[in-house]
């Protein structure tokens, strides 16, 4: 009875080794980070300094791209950005693009074709600010998402040649991309019968101001 | 014209200011045009279409940049992602 109560015991303990060793592992491995990074001089995680860096960094996007993208990503958190307008014979009409990009905050970029939804590629790319002011190297959201718009309508070639090329799905679920272009599609609807609406409302005071 | 630079924690930040037409002021921003880029900057220049489009334009050279610019924004260089 004994021996098989000490076995027990030692099984358990051997299982609960087992299941605590990753566990304090990390969190050994996380203090030793946080002490190499007090270290270092760099300054600890502050909330409030990520939540105003985000907010100046909103300010500057919405100051570069112009309203639709503006509304695009405050109320969607994604832009889309037509694809082949950087050629270098300046063609900046958008008829006949055929592609189009999806740009996430620190997300990879994804390809697709409008007229279909069919997802192309994902392209992996960051911006890392090695100077790491703050211990990290990454840019505020905000600033993520310019960064990529203004490298994408800058140069194209030279942003997709930096980045890694994955098929769709290995880093942002397809299924949720879809229902972002769905999202989009309906976004776009709802924007373009406020527009009329509001046109036509216009209108109609114009004619009664006539009429008066 | 305005140099602004893209900051972890920060936002943007104003890393340089001054009058391109003035010899001074603009020496001052050649030298930190430089720098910025000699650190492994991107430097781009946000643009206004006379239809509202909005675009931008990635400089390399100081010369690049138009006489009416008011800001030329400065972020790290792109690299690959998760492999």
């Amino acid at each position: 009875m004994t021996v098989a109560l000490c076995a027990t015991t030692i099984v358990v303990l051997a299982l609960l080794w087992e299941v605590a060793m990753p566990w304090i592992d990390r969190r050994v491995e996380a203090r030793r980070a946080r002490r190499e990074r007090r270290a270092a001089g760099a300054a600890p995680y502050d909330p409030g300094r990520e939540r105003r860096a985000e907010q100046r960094a909103r300010e500057l996007l919405k100051s570069c791209v112009n309203e639709e993208e503006w509304g695009m990503y405050r109320d969607l958190g994604f832009l889309r950005v037509w694809g082949g307008q950087s050629r270098p014979q300046g063609a900046r009409e958008l008829q006949g693009v055929d592609y189009a990009y999806l740009v996430y905050p620190h997300k990879p970029i994804v390809a697709y074709l409008p007229q279909t939804g069919q997802l192309l590629n994902e392209y992996c790319v960051e911006f890392p600010d090695e100077a790491r002011p703050y211990g990290t190297p990454r840019l505020p959201d905000s600033d993520d998402v310019l960064a990529k718009w203004m490298a994408l309508k800058g140069d194209e070639r030279r942003l997709i040649s930096e980045a890694n090329l994955h098929l769709p799905g290995r880093q942002v679920d397809t299924r949720q991309v879809q229902r972002d272009l769905w999202r989009l599609g309906r976004w776009e609807r709802e924007r373009l019968a406020r527009a009329s609406r509001e046109a036509s409302e216009r209108s109609s005071r114009r004619a009664e101001t006539a009429d008066g | 014209m305005k140099f602004l630079r893209m900051r972890p924690g920060y936002g943007e930040q104003l890393i340089a200011e001054g009058d391109p037409a003035i010899a001074e002021d603009e020496q001052r921003l050649v030298e930190e045009f430089r720098r910025q880029l000699d650190g492994g900057m991107w430097a781009a220049i946000p643009t206004s279409a006379p239809d509202g489009r909005r675009e931008a334009e990635m400089v390399h050279a100081f010369e690049d940049i138009p006489q009416d610019t008011s800001r030329v924004i400065f972020f790290p260089r792109a690299a690959g992602g998760a492999r």
